[in-house]
């Protein structure tokens, strides 16, 4: 059985008198953009929410920051950071920012020949934002250009 | 998440969204997802279990290819965890708000990371003037 998140973290708030958190609930189906290429010869973009920052870099801050992070790829994983509203979910990827991260995994997966390639910059932003819209006019907009500007054939996005 | 993979996708980029929360994901519907049942914080794997990340990772990507159309199914990886004692933390509808003080401060992992970003900030404005 899977863990229903929405529900619990709606009744532990209740029950603690908070307001409740407000996911994002579509009410129409999605647009769709057709994949061109086959994934051997796609270049694929990357986008954690889980707040990665490289050393070097601000970290984020936890009143809804819709700011993007841009993480060379060739980044050593032990310069990689995490800042998160819910740091308690933050334990592994700070051991080993792949398990939220997952740079050196496609880059593995380039050299095998099973993507084409990976955009030389991973984005990051952090996740758990309460204003829907700062989401839809701040963060979507921005890493649409980053990836545009990348010319990416696919997006991989990586939830928290 | 999802609201992003929506926003690329209606502007011409194919999304997959590989997460480990399955009612989130489907709350959203984003047009191509993965699901691993794992914690949070492990959508892309174990950590240092490199096996068990280019696993996930590649299956959540064969999604580009096999999946014909938006939102219909999501694609249920069948990774294991092992013990199922996070479940019971996870579920629980008790206890203290794990989230942080909603801040307008950077919260840096490390000290060392403020002194990093600043000194590269102070480098920045430098040449900026």
């Amino acid at each position: 059985m899977h863990v229903n998140y929405m529900e619990a973290i709606r009744k532990r708030y209740e029950n603690l008198g908070y307001q409740s958190y407000r996911w994002f609930i579509a009410e129409n189906a999605p647009a769709w953009s057709a994949v061109q290429k086959p994934l051997s010869k796609s270049k694929i973009g990357l986008l954690s929410t889980s707040g990665a920052y490289a050393l070097g870099q601000m970290a984020y801050h936890y009143k809804d920051d819709s700011s993007i992070r841009e993480i060379p790829i060739e980044t050593p994983t032990h310069d990689i950071r995490f800042s998160h509203i819910t740091e308690n979910y933050l334990v592994s990827p700070r051991k080993d920012p792949n398990c939220i991260l997952p740079i050196e995994t496609l880059k593995s997966l380039a050299k095998k020949g099973v993507i084409g390639s990976l955009a030389s910059t991973a984005l990051s932003c952090m996740g758990g934002t309460y204003s829907q819209r700062k989401v839809r006019e701040e963060i979507a907009p921005s890493v649409l250009e980053k990836f545009m500007r990348d010319d990416i054939d696919c997006a991989l996005l990586v939830s928290m | 998440m999802c609201l992003i993979a929506r926003y690329l996708e209606a502007h011409g980029i194919p999304t997959l969204c590989l997460g480990s929360a399955l009612d989130i994901l489907e709350a959203g519907k984003p047009p191509r997802a993965a699901f691993v049942d794992y914690p949070l914080g492990h959508s892309a794997g174990k950590p240092f279990d490199l096996a068990d990340q280019e696993d996930i990772v590649y299956r959540a990507l064969t999604g580009f290819e096999d999946i014909k159309a938006p939102g219909v199914a999501i694609t249920m990886l069948k990774n294991t965890w092992g013990d199922g004692l996070w479940r019971a933390e996870a579920s629980s509808t008790e206890g203290s708000d794990t989230r942080q003080p909603r801040d307008t401060t950077p919260q840096f992992q490390f000290a060392e990371d403020r002194v990093a970003a600043m000194a590269k900030e102070k480098i920045g404005t430098l040449k900026v003037n």
